[in-house]
């Protein structure tokens, strides 16, 4: 099935980028349609296309500006957008283990308190939600995620952790995510996973992707010091369940 | 046997640098690249390399390396720097930027930067025999990935070479290439001007911005007017360009470079012409830029007229004389002196953003 037409915002970055901006919220019928696009544009092949980056609600289309100017490039993906497909293929689940607050998660308290929640319902709320893919970006292998539920939903920090852990499991606005290098950073930290999100000792480096669904399951300071001790020696595998998409 | 360049000290950060690892910013994994593009093209242009080939990157401290092959041709690139050779026999010689020069086994060469720059470039004839990561031998310290083990050199790294021997020719030079850091550098206003006041548009482009001690290759800070948000400071995250400028809660912009994250929350204000791109690359902090819009044509018409400028580069090399002026074989050693940090901790990390 195809989607209605469209309004679509052309926004230049420079004379090496052009952002197609089909939306300013966090959505999934927003995010499906970047998807399709970013596929269409893929399909057309077009010349001095070098490459795109599908977010939230836009695709980036990074071009050669020797190759490409853009009003050639706007010209031939206005037509696109009129007949756009379904997203294609399917998402595998995975479930992550998760140790809550402590050292692991400092701002578990205080985002409890902010949401007037004690620690526990925090973690469970969290740890009840099925997160949705919508994009990596920010660090090689960091999911985008939603939709965190209305409940604990927080402005980011108001001031930025200059080094924020790997692996450390967070959340800003109704976005999810999980820092997969350590980074500075400025969404509140819940809890730790052990689990690589990017390891170039693996063949693919990446972990998750785009369409994939994350759950997470919480386990005890003892726990994730056994798997981070596995993860650290590259033997903790994680098998993720396929899913009709 | 494979010839190598022996890392006797490793200079500040060097690092191995190409033209940047695209077609992976979907999976979240930076470009990187030389910082200044256009200096690391030319040191490879004067040894007679491909453009894309990999060079060292070395910020304010340059590296000091042994020579553990037959022979190696090595050019610097960039503003205020030279080699400065000691000859296993026993002789030494000064070799200005962008001029080559065969060394020979137990050749010793110092970089000397004077941090005129925030980026020379050291090139080597057929290039470093290393593993391709991604299609790409740009370092990116952050992930570990890239160049020699994914980080800076250190001392004793041995860095491993095509070619063990380069064949006596004529040597080269390229003279009358520009790799000053920016003064005025050409914008196009956007993605999100739209999320700024009129009055903050009209202050970006006329005021002047220092780059502040935070610093490093994923971007500057700069310091300057205050520019106001007219939607506040957060969008939803989405995708960021060579050159960005964003504008998080500080009102204070930041540029971002070659390890920029590939997407961001702030929003851009505007994002800086890729023929200007360069030169933004080697300011050091205290320098002060002006901001000046143009349209995205024209900046692709600048673009067209670098490109085309480099091109002709290749055409402008000249013939060095072997015992010419251009060699200073009166080496004094007391003339080689330290070298003064410009950047304030350039190994340390420096908030940008978040995501």
């Amino acid at each position: 099935m195809s989607h209605p037409p469209l309004t679509a915002r052309f926004l230049s970055a420079g004379d090496t980028a052009l952002v197609v901006e089909l939306g300013d919220t966090i959505d999934r019928a927003i995010s499906d349609r970047v998807l399709a696009l970013g596929s269409a544009v893929e399909a057309a092949a077009l010349q001095g296309v070098v490459e795109l980056v599908p977010t939230f609600r836009s695709l980036m289309i990074h071009y050669d500006p020797l190759r490409l100017d853009r009003e050639t490039l706007e010209r031939s993906i206005r037509p696109l957008l009129d007949r756009l497909g379904a997203v294609a293929g399917h998402g595998r689940l995975w479930r992550l283990p998760c140790c809550y607050g402590g050292e692991h998660g400092p701002d578990l308290d205080e985002v409890a308190d902010r949401t007037d929640h004690t620690p526990a319902e925090v973690i469970a709320i969290h740890s009840a939600s099925t997160y949705h893919i919508y994009a990596l970006g920010f660090l090689p292998g960091y999911p985008y995620m939603g939709d965190v539920p209305e409940a604990l939903s927080l402005p980011r920090r108001e001031s930025p952790r200059m080094r924020v852990p790997m692996g450390s499991v967070c959340i800003a606005l109704r976005m999810a995510g999980i820092y997969s290098l350590d980074s500075p950073g400025g969404w509140h930290l819940l809890g730790r996973t052990p689990v690589r999100l990017f390891d170039v000792r693996r063949k693919a480096a990446v972990l998750l992707s785009p369409g994939d669904q994350v759950q997470f399951e919480p386990v005890t300071a003892e726990t994730y010091a056994q798997l981070e001790m596995q993860a650290a020696d590259g033997r903790l595998a994680i098998a993720p369940a396929e899913l009709a998409r | 046997m494979t010839g190598v360049l022996r890392v006797v000290q490793p200079g500040l950060v060097t690092t191995v640098q190409d033209l940047g690892r695209t077609g992976y910013q979907r999976l979240g994994i930076p470009v990187s690249g030389a910082l200044d593009p256009i200096a690391l093209r030319a040191a490879n242009i004067v040894v007679g390399n491909p453009e894309t080939t990999a060079g060292l990157e070395m910020a304010v401290l340059g590296p000091t390396l042994e020579v553990e092959a037959s022979s190696v041709r090595l050019a610097l690139a960039g503003q205020g720097t030279e080699l400065v050779v000691e000859r296993s026999k026993g002789d030494a010689l000064r070799v200005p930027a962008l001029q080559s020069v065969r060394l020979s086994r137990g050749d010793r060469v110092r970089v000397s930067v004077s941090g005129g720059s925030a980026a020379a470039y050291l090139a080597v004839e057929a290039g470093f025999d290393l593993r391709h990561f991604l299609d790409s031998l740009s370092t990116y310290v952050r992930g570990g990935f890239g160049g020699l083990d994914g980080r800076a050199l250190q001392a004793g790294d041995a860095l491993p070479l095509v070619r063990d021997g380069a064949d006596a020719r004529q040597e080269v030079r390229l003279p009358g290439l520009d790799l000053g850091p920016a003064t005025q550098v050409r914008v196009v206003l956007g993605p999100q001007d739209d999320y700024f006041t009129a009055g903050a548009i009209a202050t970006f482009l006329a005021g002047t911005y220092t780059v502040t001690r935070d610093a490093d290759r994923m971007g500057l800070r700069l310091e300057g007017p205050g520019l106001a948000h007219a939607k506040g400071y957060n969008i939803v995250s989405d995708g960021i360009a060579p050159g960005s400028i964003q504008v998080p809660g500080t009102c204070q912009p930041i540029v971002l470079l070659a390890d920029r994250q590939t997407t961001g929350g702030y929003p851009k204000i505007a994002t800086v012409i890729s023929a200007d791109l360069a030169a933004v690359g080697r300011l050091v902090p205290g320098l002060g830029v002006r901001f000046e819009a143009v349209s995205v044509e024209a900046a692709q018409a600048a673009r067209r007229a670098l490109e085309a400028d480099m091109k002709a580069l290749a055409g402008r090399l000249s013939p060095v004389a072997p015992e010419g002026p251009d060699l200073d074989r009166l080496y004094d050693s007391n003339l080689v002196g330290g070298v003064v940090s410009a950047l304030a901790h350039p190994t340390e990390w420096v908030w940008l953003d978040d995501p």
